[in-house]
């Protein structure tokens, strides 16, 4: 039966002359695993994704409640839906881990720059694919989110409003811009993708798999090739059954972690309706564009333009040319210090921006005001003027950006010790004329609010510490200080 | 000879025929880069920046800012709700009216509008707007975007159909406060 086939096919010597290659007894290690890792979830996507897509439907006014009717109609749905959602945190986690190990095991260089710059243009494919499918969960985050990639894109100089226009399929966020992000999402990219990562397995395959890094060990374009060929059939083994053992649990391992959590945590959302309408609404990415989010907040304005444009050109040329300019020498992080601090760097400020963005201090706290009840301590015993000004505090939404009792905005300080770090004239000043990102507030303000709000803020002071006084204000009116 | 002259004819062939489809390949990579394009190409989009009513004056009591919709004007069957547009309308006085786009100058976060302390503030990176629409506070780097608007039988009517964003000639084209903090 079998001979039957392979009479006609004639494909089991190459498969089996593929499986077993020689590669160096060293790679049969856990930390070549992340590859085939990346390759098992790409194709757990591919089949979810295919799955999802039997009963999706990819149009503005429908999107939404076909994702209602998965997550609660149909058997399993809700399963399918949460496995395509972590497998797509997973992948691009694992893609990322892929990347950093690569990088410092050294293999991209001398003769593997091309497999990195394919592998480059994966990642790019792989974040793109994270995109795409945020915006086909067609909720708030998604409609609103369009809207950031929207106003990002304008700001490229003289094409920009074309380019948005292009982006969205027409004058706004609608129909026609589902439509071509399901293109791209489904069609576009996956290809792509598909096309790209044979090239980058072929790479693999052709060239042979990165021997593990020795110290010393330096590499030469005039005898690497005769190197690598002596370490491969000297000391070789040959792929399967040698290396594939931990790469096959490793996967394994991936796919019932990804499992486990879409039984545990279940779909990402899809939150409210992608009604612009309702603005009672706080978008907020997801995780792998966090670090972009906290970025945009916290970047002075002045700067955003330019780092937005330039940024990822810079960026992307420094890693396309990596291979081309460093494509010798020592493989090993032991040898490579200023390797192992850029990934240090790297992966410290996108873990600090990705967790500042998870409470996101700089939005300020659309409810805290209606909310967020004035803490108990700061009213007892007060004044009557003292208490209409903690009435004034939560009225003028002061409490949205500024924090009492660790409940509250971010946005500006917490008040809760205003009273020794401002005299009386700097708070009203302060509340009247804003300044140090603080609005004017005294347009809205009448003297009298005025008057007790300063009243309330004066008793914002820890027990036992004095409110600051200006000294000079007694000297003026004739009291001793 | 004979296999000679074979061969030239046969790689004249072969250039022929690369040629044949690479024209084939030109007159119908034109319709379809056409089509590609066709969202970007402006003057052939119906319905865009039409005049479009959002009500009658007595929705907006004055000095009031109100939130009002009004539906896109080259709608899709498909669109569904997002056609709905929704922005902030301030009453000044009379005849007088500032209507303000709901995208937030900064990154088109949709801006809430605060009665009570006369802001507008957005949600997403903290872009804070004077009741004017100039700029308060945070990241944007202007004021709020403002549709053109006209009274038209007793109906406030504004100028719309494109989502304003910073690069945006709509936006370009109102002239609008930098955003210099008000003195008291």
């Amino acid at each position: 039966m079998g001979a039957w086939f392979d009479a006609r096919l004639q494909l089991a010597k190459p498969i089996r002359e593929t499986l077993q290659h020689p590669v160096p007894r060293q790679t049969a290690s856990w930390a070549y695993v992340f590859g085939s890792a990346a390759l098992t979830v790409f194709i757990l996507q591919i089949v979810t994704g295919i799955l999802l897509a039997l009963l999706y439907v990819p149009s503005a006014g429908e999107a939404w409640n076909s994702l209602q009717i998965l997550n609660h109609q149909v058997t399993l749905g809700w399963f399918i839906r949460a496995l395509h959602g972590w497998g797509s945190n997973f992948m691009v986690a694992i893609v990322l881990i892929h990347m950093v190990q690569v990088f410092l095991f050294g293999a991209y260089k001398f003769p593997r720059e091309l497999t990195w710059v394919v592998g480059i243009l994966l990642l790019l494919l792989t974040l793109g694919m994270a995109f795409t499918g945020q915006v086909l969960r067609f909720d708030q985050d998604a409609y609103w989110g369009l809207g950031i990639g929207a106003s990002i894109s304008s700001r490229i100089p003289v094409l920009g409003p074309w380019i948005v226009n292009l982006l969205l399929g027409g004058p706004i966020i609608a129909g026609a811009t589902l439509s071509r992000f399901f293109a791209l999402h489904v069609f576009v990219i996956p290809g792509s993708l598909l096309a790209f990562v044979g090239v980058h397995l072929l790479l693999v395959l052709k060239l042979g798999i990165n021997e593990w890094p020795m110290p010393g060990r330096i590499v030469r374009r005039a005898t690497y090739i005769e190197e690598y060929h002596e370490l491969t059939h000297k000391d070789g083994i040959p792929f399967v059954p040698g290396a594939i053992a931990k790469d096959m649990f490793f996967s394994g391992f991936i796919l019932l972690a990804i499992a486990l959590c879409a039984v545990y945590f279940g779909p990402f959302g899809p939150s409210g309706q992608p009604d612009p309408t309702i603005i009672q609404t706080v978008p907020r990415p997801d995780y792998f564009f966090l670090w972009l989010y906290a970025v945009l907040s916290l970047l002075p304005p002045s700067m955003e333009t330019p780092a937005l444009l330039i940024g990822p050109v810079i960026a992307l040329g420094v890693l396309l040319a990596l291979p081309f300019f460093s494509g010798e020498g020592e493989k090993s992080w032991k040898r490579r210090p200023i390797a192992v601090l850029t990934i240090l760097l790297v992966a410290v400020a996108l873990g600090t921006f990705t967790h500042l963005a998870g409470d996101a201090p700089w939005s300020p706290v659309m409810d805290a005001w209606s909310g967020e009840p004035i803490p108990e301590q700061n009213l007892k015993g007060r004044t009557a003027l003292e208490r209409q000004g903690a009435l004034v505090f939560q009225a003028k939404q002061c409490h949205n950006c500024h924090a009492l009792g660790g409940a509250g905005g971010e946005r500006g300080p917490a008040l809760d010790r205003v009273a020794v770090e401002l005299t009386e004239d700097q708070l009203i000043r302060q509340v009247i004329q804003g300044g140090g990102n603080m609005p004017a507030y005294g347009k809205n303000l009448s003297p009298a609010e005025t008057t007790a709000l300063v009243a309330f803020l004066e008793t914002l002071h820890p027990v036992g510490l004095a409110p600051a006084h200006d000294a000079s204000r007694g000297v003026e009116s004739g009291a001793s200080p | 000879m004979k296999s000679a002259e074979g061969v030239s004819r046969r790689g004249m062939l072969v250039k022929i025929g690369i040629l044949f489809n690479g024209a084939v390949g030109v007159i119908l990579a034109v319709p379809i880069v056409r089509y590609l394009l066709a969202p970007g190409i402006r003057e052939r989009r119906p319905g865009a920046e039409s005049w479009l009513s959002l009500g009658t004056l007595g929705q907006f009591p004055e000095g009031e800012t109100r939130l009002a919709t009004f539906r896109h004007p080259a709608v899709d069957p498909s669109d569904g709700e997002t056609a709905n547009i929704p922005c902030w309308v301030r009453r000044v006085g009379g005849e007088k009216f500032q209507v303000f786009a709901i995208n937030c100058a900064h990154l088109g976060c949709p801006v809430r509008w605060f009665p009570q302390s006369g802001l507008f503030m957005c949600p997403c990176h903290g872009g804070v707007y004077y009741s004017d629409g100039s700029r308060a506070s945070g990241p944007p780097e202007r004021g709020l975007f403002e549709y053109r608007y006209k009274i038209e039988q007793g109906n406030l009517v504004i100028q719309a159909g494109e989502m304003p964003t910073t690069g945006a000639p709509t936006a370009r084209l109102i002239n609008i406060s930098t955003g210099k903090p008000p003195c008291a």
